[in-house]
């Protein structure tokens, strides 16, 4: 494997969990709605497709119980904050630690056991094409999972009736009540989608990133996906750009360490941060299009006048 | 934003925790940890501790311990929280609670505390930390032996002086055996992040390293040169099970005796405030079994140890140069205590700049 492969494998690693749980809180955010449970949902994800893949042996039964795991997540935040109204970055928050705490509590059993690693997709030819075979035929699969649900949010939000409805509850959530949507269902599906991915972000560190269960082993990778969803003006695309290009500094900083350049650590820790906002900050200097697309009724809960 | 989250998660967990009434005859030791004893790391060798005293002195003493409390004010709730539940002899088992323990401690003037790798003391405030670095330098030698590139990757967690001292060790031990032998260090900025300790670890291979060696609490970067077909070191705890082609040794923190002796002295009423920094000669340093290497090499790393536990062989013997090239210790002399302790400069040989 040649360095340049190295590097770009490193970065796609580092990356993904960042897009997985920022694509589908984008989704959430278009709703309307403001989950600041990511990391619990993620952490959940985690501990439940560790635990599932270490019992069952299958990394893929990890993966759907990882999809479960964020999904029962995301509904009680969705009972809670569509059902009962109650306010949404608070629950948001309440999410985020009864995820951390209640994960400790499942993982208690799995700590320090090795875990079952999901396998590269190897492809015959394909995968030993010089070059570019490792990188574009032999990922792992929750790497195209997340390519193909970027693509398909940023297609479904723009092309589809399906895209112009979650749009239209999460810019005025009442006048898409006047119009017949259900806001409060549509809002529960988005959720839902949320904590999916959220629940796969999970999956992907247990399970590929590092195949293990590590109390708190997110590391407050949730609400680094929060951030990008917001600086991404919630567009897929650039969503995207700033996932990867979070991945790309900080591997590179890593690799700026071990050359021993002498640039201070602290420094180098701190460029992922600075660079995507840079980066965010100045694609976003349209402002007519930040205004278009921020969710007017982000955070508000919905309560139907009868 | 998360430390404010961390700490919630802290007292929502110490909450739970619910302590049993005790006896009132029975002594009453509590613990504070920084993170789960699972951690297969600090935290586990900690509660093997725990657990030493309950095989030895359990008719005598009931132990009881609170995991994952955050460094900071929720560290001070908990720590009053034992001492008003009847604790007797308090252990804060890290560096972050000094401070905690301190103001504790001047409130409640009957129960001993012990505070791990501080410098802060009280009448009832003990510090104890191990000479960690004398293990560094047994792997250091293993390394250089091993090595096949000259190059070793350390992933280091912040650039106190603990843990440059490692490195410094680390690369001593490893000149010994290869005196070009190099080191590069990536710097994780966390005790614990799994996901940035296995990306050091593969950057720091694709650079070369064909030996990863931790001052990290994770067993993620042992698992990375499993993965990847080199070798790998454990930090604090034996985490062969991780690794069990890649690792060579492990450094193993043994609280074990300290933790029975201590609690042994407030039985008996002999407890003083002392200071300890206990290495390989009083056992609370030892090595984990010499692995997945030749015979010749474990030989050395056995002699090694032998050498530096009977107090011949002192890692910081001179000469050691510092990275600029001037002179730390002459031929003969040892680098002081005071020196290794606020340790702020590299030998030479590190790939890096502090």
């Amino acid at each position: 494997m040649s360095a340049y492969e190295a590097i770009i494998l490193t970065i796609i690693t580092a990356s993904t969990p960042l897009l997985l749980a920022a694509i589908g809180e984008l989704v959430v955010e278009r709703s309307g709605v403001l989950n600041l449970g990511i990391e619990g949902m993620m952490v959940m994800g985690a501990v439940c497709g560790f635990a599932a893949a270490h019992v069952s042996g299958s990394a893929w039964l990890g993966v759907i119980a990882a999809v479960m795991g964020g999904v029962a997540m995301s509904l009680l935040f969705a009972l809670l904050t569509q059902t009962l109204i109650t306010n949404q970055v608070a629950t948001g928050l309440a999410i985020t630690l009864l995820g951390l705490g209640l994960s400790g509590l499942i993982g208690s059993d799995f700590v320090g056991l090795p875990g079952v690693k999901l396998s590269n997709v190897s492809i015959p030819w394909l995968t030993e094409l010089p070059y570019v075979g490792r990188l574009v035929f032999g990922q792992d699969p929750l790497v195209y999972v997340s390519i193909v649900l970027t693509a398909g949010v940023a297609y479904g939000l723009k092309y589809t009736r399906w895209g112009l409805i979650i749009r239209a509850v999460g810019q005025s959530h009442s006048s898409a009540h006047a119009l017949g949507y259900r806001v409060i269902a549509v809002r529960y599906a988005c959720i839902a989608f949320g904590g999916a991915t959220s629940g796969l972000a999970g999956a992907y560190l247990s399970l590929v990133y590092t195949p293990q269960w590590i109390e708190n082993m997110t590391a407050g990778r949730g609400w680094i996906a929060l951030a990008l969803g917001v600086f991404s003006t919630w567009l897929p695309g650039r969503l995207a750009a700033g996932a990867y290009l979070f991945g790309g500094v900080w591997i590179l900083g890593l690799y700026a360490q071990a050359m021993g350049l002498g640039i201070p650590s602290q420094l180098l820790s701190s460029l992922p941060y600075v660079a995507t906002i840079l980066a965010l900050v100045v694609i976003s200097t349209n402002r007519r299009l930040s205004v278009i697309n921020t969710p007017a009724s982000l955070g508000q809960g919905f309560v139907p006048d009868r | 934003m998360k430390k404010l989250l961390t700490a919630a998660a802290g007292i929502a967990l110490a909450s739970v925790l619910s302590m049993s009434a005790v006896a009132a005859d029975k002594l009453k030791v509590g613990f504070i940890y920084i993170g789960p004893p699972g951690d297969h790391g600090w935290t586990y060798q900690h509660d093997q501790g725990r657990q030493a005293i309950d095989a030895h002195l359990g008719a005598q003493v009931e132990t009881v311990f609170v995991e994952n409390v955050p460094e900071g004010p929720d560290a001070e709730r908990t720590i009053t929280r034992l001492a008003r539940q009847g604790a007797g002899l308090i252990f804060t088992t890290s560096f972050g609670y000094m401070d905690p323990t301190l103001k504790v401690a001047a409130k409640f003037p009957d129960v001993k505390f012990e505070h791990a790798t501080g410098y802060k003391r009280a009448d009832n405030v003990s510090t104890y930390s191990s000479r960690f670095y004398e293990g560094r330098y047994v792997i250091g030698q293993i390394a250089a032996k091993t090595s096949k590139s000259g190059v070793a990757g350390y992933i280091g967690s912040f650039p106190i002086p603990e843990v440059v001292r490692g490195i410094n060790s680390f690369l001593l031990g490893a000149q010994s055996v290869n005196p070009d032998f190099k080191v590069k260090v990536i710097w994780a900025n966390s005790w614990f992040d799994p996901g940035r300790e296995a990306d050091a670890a593969k950057v720091l291979i694709s650079q070369g390293a064909d030996i990863i060696t931790q001052h990290t609490d994770s067993t993620a970067a042992v698992q990375v040169a499993q993965e990847q077909g080199v070798h790998a070191f454990g930090q604090a705890s034996d985490m062969e099970a991780f690794a069990p082609n890649a690792l060579l040794t492990s450094i193993i923190d043994n609280w074990a005796d300290y933790y029975v002796a201590r609690t042994q002295a407030v039985l008996d009423g002999t407890w003083v405030s002392t200071d300890t920094f206990g290495g390989m000669d009083d056992n609370m340093v030892n090595m984990g079994p010499f692995v997945n290497m030749p015979a010749d090499v474990k030989a050395m790393a056995e002699a090694t140890t032998a050498a530096i536990t009977a107090g011949e062989l002192h890692p910081f013997a001179g000469p050691v140069y510092k990275q600029d090239g001037s002179l730390a210790a002459a031929e003969g002399e040892v680098v002081d205590l005071g020196t290794l302790l606020g340790m702020d400069w590299y030998v030479q040989g590190v790939d890096d700049k502090l």
